[in-house]
């Protein structure tokens, strides 16, 4: 159903030379033009595909011709069922998109089929699994006035609580004995139908139920230090020990009874609109116009104050729109998104490089409308940037990673309450992951006041930073030293890394690990993209 | 002589609560404490009592406040002027004994018969008669016009009040002795501890000697030690504390310690429950506002650190029932049975509480001496200290 747009090139390598202008690196609600030793490699995403012509028409057509052996949608409906769509959450996609949102639309169309048959007992769930509780601005963008007004003042749709004792239904244990649990609501019904945004080759699959409707005492099977080390990389789920996991406790979940049809959409890269587009171009590209805009907005950004810069980005809606959508059984389903991801995101990289340079931007999956602490900057860099390979990472064993990005020791207090006492009573204790697994994670996950601030305020899961930290311990592991470029150093220590002014200074420093002229690669984002290491 | 002397003169008084407000420990070149090269000697008071020359005498928190003039005129008629300060003192007798002085004065260096209930029981801090018998009002030695302190060459003690100091012991030991036992005190006053959640709030050297107190003799489950610097926050690990956080992150560190819930939407504005005891070895408002957020209902606030004039809400007091005690000097402890001093001669020699004096300073440079005790923080240092062993008129 999707085209590739004709202007769309490719990803791309460039080798850096003397006539290569500055690059663009990120650097939190803010960005730095560097420039690169003469040798270095810079990559860059392929363009965004051409979005679905007829958005709506493609999604009727996914419901009524499904993948793999599912029936069609209609033909799954029928009056007095019980049926329970569950939608990801606030963190896909990033930035969040224009309205109207991919949830919304498919959301639509489902009821309308289900209004068609005269199903009634309808409720949405937005599967959030530990991350915090959506608002009703959040909640109204992603699925809609019109599903919200209808739903929501009667209690039918609502967010996925990990933590209700009564909402729950454990459903058994995989051959390795991990606990399935899931909302029980969505185990009970006669249809559970999720509606997925795969931003990235992780998401989606069986993910989306066995993680995104569980709670704790499931998750912690897959979300661990050893789970984590073994995904290499989590955007590979043939390599995934944490897909592994999820897969098997989706056999449980379909063998059990519960009945699934899976929706999943993709997106083009397509992240900034006009007047932040620039920042996903190729530097010697630029307009004249473009170049405009950038000193223009880095100069107004260096003046205004961090708060009013954070609500300036936090604001930006991505014009990034749907480039594939599918229904049906979560396999079949999961193959063919997988390769719609890969067909945006792709680029093929020959070999590792001593260094690896990345600026980190001012969002990840978990401070949409909120602040990047410096446990998500060790998150975004170490476990996402760092993980979007296949085969190997873009840095070899014992080599260096350099990140930009301020690291402000901040904090929101109402979304990450324990993230503040992870990063004072526990990373000043130890950056381990193991033995911050060992001897502190029980505590934080169990903890009432944690769990209480989940369930009725607008807070992470008490157990949530040390997911963050798992997130990056694979990079840990394979990493020779990290650098944070303009971070606080204070912050930057907290986090065990090596704080550096210049990225000048960054790459003297690196030298004492890696060596004499050493190679470089730049992972140039936004956008996004999926290095296909050879 | 030489001593450093504290007269009563109000303009200067004022002069030194300004300066001290505009840069801590200023109140030493603007107010009423100056040097005098000529001292007169003080005379013997009566039988028992005895020349000592001090060989080091430190620079304590309430000295500071006293120099600043925060003190609360709360202490105008139980001290004498003009008087020498510094009640932290370890000294030689005539016969070349070397000792530390116990400064509080009670009944039996007073000369007043019969001894009032607290001081039978052993309990000078407490004594009912202060101010009165045969010397001059004073609460301590470094407090009263006719004994003298240690921040000079010559002073006097009753015998009651001087202990032998180990030859194994070194002077900066020694000087360590009467503040550990203030923490020693401060300690052992609420009881058994064991399996208690304990705070400190401040790491100078009355929180630091708390908590190798309470680490060596009380022993509870958890103590949780805020300190602003990091010497404070290695030290006070290094006596014992099981965890050491910066002061805005107690409170949090307190409520994970005891799973107490808190009110405030994520942010920690006060517990629900919290810790059993919460030692202030501060004694601000601040300070003890702060003790108030986080000590449980029944909990106790032990005020360490010599407070002032202070504007609370006493609201969670009457509430949650919680009891604000002081804790001031020493005496016998009913908890082990063993006189304070006893008690803080062995920690100090078993924790090698040397290592809290930081720097040395004569007499004559007093004022960089206090710029330094009022900035120790700041500076990586704990305790400062007048080195008197050298000055030429002691020999």
């Amino acid at each position: 159903m999707s085209t590739k747009h004709r202007g769309a090139r490719p990803g791309l390598v460039l080798e850096v030379d003397r006539s290569t202008p500055p690059t663009l690196f990120w650097h939190g609600e803010g960005y730095r033009l560097e420039k690169l030793p003469v040798g270095s490699r810079v990559i860059y995403a392929p363009e965004p595909l051409e979005s679905l012509k007829d958005e709506r028409g493609a999604i009727r057509h996914a419901l009524l011709n499904p993948l793999g052996d599912s029936q069609p949608l209609p033909t799954l409906l029928f009056p007095g069922m019980k049926l329970t769509i569950a939608f990801d959450d606030i963190s896909l996609p990033l930035p969040p998109m224009e309205s109207p949102d991919i949830r919304q639309m498919v959301i639509e169309e489902v009821l309308e089929h289900a209004a068609a048959v005269g199903v009634d007992d309808v409720e949405i769930i937005a599967a959030l699994a530990l991350h915090r509780r959506m608002t009703e601005p959040e909640l109204r963008h992603a699925v809609g006035d019109r599903v919200y007004d209808a739903f929501a003042p009667s209690g039918k749709l609502y967010n996925h609580d990990a933590e209700d004792p009564d909402g729950l239904t454990h459903l058994g244990q995989t051959r390795l004995g991990e606990d399935v649990i899931i909302n029980k609501r969505a185990a009970d019904s006669d249809l559970l139908i999720y509606v997925n945004i795969n931003l990235v080759a992780m998401d989606g699959g069986w993910k989306s139920t066995a993680t995104g409707l569980s709670g704790y005492e499931s998750l912690k099977h897959h979300h661990n230090v050893k789970t984590m080390r073994q995904s290499r990389s989590f955007m590979d789920r043939h390599k995934s020990e944490l897909h592994s996991s999820n897969w098997r406790m989706g056999e449980v979940i379909r063998n059990s009874g519960v009945k699934i049809f899976q929706i999943e959409t993709t997106l083009n890269n397509d992240a900034f609109p006009g007047n932040f587009s620039f920042l996903q171009k190729r530097e010697w590209e630029w307009t004249a116009r473009d170049r405009a805009a950038f000193i223009a907005s880095s100069k107004a950004l260096a003046r205004t104050p961090s708060r009013i810069r954070r609500s300036i980005f936090q604001s930006i809606k991505a014009p990034h729109r749907m480039t594939s959508v599918q229904a049906g059984e979560v396999d079949a389903v999961h193959e063919v998104t997988t390769a719609n991801v890969h067909r945006q995101q792709l680029v093929t990289v020959e070999g590792q490089s001593d260094i690896l340079t990345m600026g980190l931007p001012y969002i990840c999956p978990y401070n949409v409308n909120s602040i990047m602490n410096p446990i998500l900057v060790m998150c975004l860099g170490l476990g996402y940037f760092f993980n979007l390979y296949r085969n190997k990472p873009l840095v070899r064993e014992g080599g260096v990673l350099i990140l930009s990005h301020p690291t402000p020791w901040e904090f929101h207090p109402v979304h990450h309450p324990s993230y503040i006492d992870f990063f004072e009573q526990v990373l000043s204790v130890s950056t381990d992951p193991e033995v911050i697994e060992r001897d502190f994670e029980k505590k934080f996950a169990e903890d009432e006041w944690y769990r209480h601030l989940y369930r009725n305020s607008y807070a992470y899961h008490g157990v949530h930073p040390f997911y963050m930290w798992y997130w990056g311990s694979h990079a840990l592991q394979h990493l020779g030293k990290v650098i944070i470029v303009g971070g606080d150093p204070k912050s930057v220590r907290r986090l065990g890394f090596t704080p550096a002014s210049t990225l000048r200074d960054a790459l003297e420093m690196a030298t004492d690990v890696v060596g004499r002229d050493p190679s470089i690669t730049h992972v140039h984002n936004p956008p996004i993209f999926l290095a296909d290491v050879q | 002589m030489k001593a450093l002397l504290y007269e009563r003169s109000v303009p200067k008084l004022a002069a030194a609560r300004i300066a001290g407000i505009l840069k801590p420990g200023a109140g030493a070149s603007r107010g009423p404490l100056h040097y005098d090269e000529r001292a007169i000697e003080h005379r013997i008071p009566g039988p028992g009592w005895q020349r000592v020359r001090p060989r080091l005498a430190g620079i304590c928190g309430s000295d500071l406040a006293t120099i600043d003039a925060r003190t609360s005129r709360y202490f105008e008629p139980i001290v004498s002027f003009p008087f020498t300060p510094g009640h932290e003192v370890v000294g030689d007798l005539d016969d070349g004994t070397r000792v530390v002085v116990e400064p509080v004065l009670g009944c039996v260096s007073r000369n007043v018969v019969p001894v009032c209930r607290a001081c039978a029981s052993g309990n000078l801090g407490r004594c009912e008669q202060i101010a009165y018998g045969s010397i001059a009002p004073g609460l301590q030695s470094g407090f009263c016009c006719e004994t003298g302190g240690g921040w000079s060459t010559h002073m006097v003690a009753h015998s009651s009040q001087v202990h032998r100091v180990p030859d194994s012991m070194s002077d900066e030991a020694a000087v360590m002795v009467e503040p550990t036992a203030c923490a020693v005190h401060a300690a052992l006053s609420p009881g058994e501890l064991q399996g208690s959640v304990v705070a400190i709030i401040g790491a100078g050297t009355l929180g630091l000697t708390t908590c190798a107190a309470l680490a060596q003799y009380n022993r509870p489950e958890q103590l949780i030690v805020a300190a602003k610097h990091p010497e404070q926050r290695q030290l006070a690990r290094s006596l014992g504390a099981t965890s050491v956080v910066e002061p805005s992150a107690l409170r949090r560190a307190v409520r994970s310690a005891t799973k107490s819930m808190a009110l405030g939407d994520g942010d920690v504005e006060r517990l629900t429950g919290g810790a059993d005891v919460v030692f202030d070895c501060v004694g601000s408002s601040a300070s003890i506002t702060d003790a108030l957020t986080m000590v449980r209902p029944g909990g106790r606030i032990v005020l360490v650190g010599m407070a002032g004039p202070t504007k609370l809400d006493l609201t969670p007091l009457w509430h949650r029932e919680i009891a604000l005690v002081g804790a001031y000097a020493y005496g016998v402890e009913n908890l082990l049975g063993r006189r304070t001093f006893d008690l803080a001669f062995e920690l100090v020699s078993s924790l090698r509480l040397e290592r809290l004096v930081t720097a040395h300073y004569p007499l004559a440079r007093y004022e960089d001496a206090i710029a330094h005790a009022a900035n120790a923080g700041v500076r990586g240092a704990v305790k400062i200290v007048f080195d008197l062993r050298t000055e030429k008129d002691r020999r």
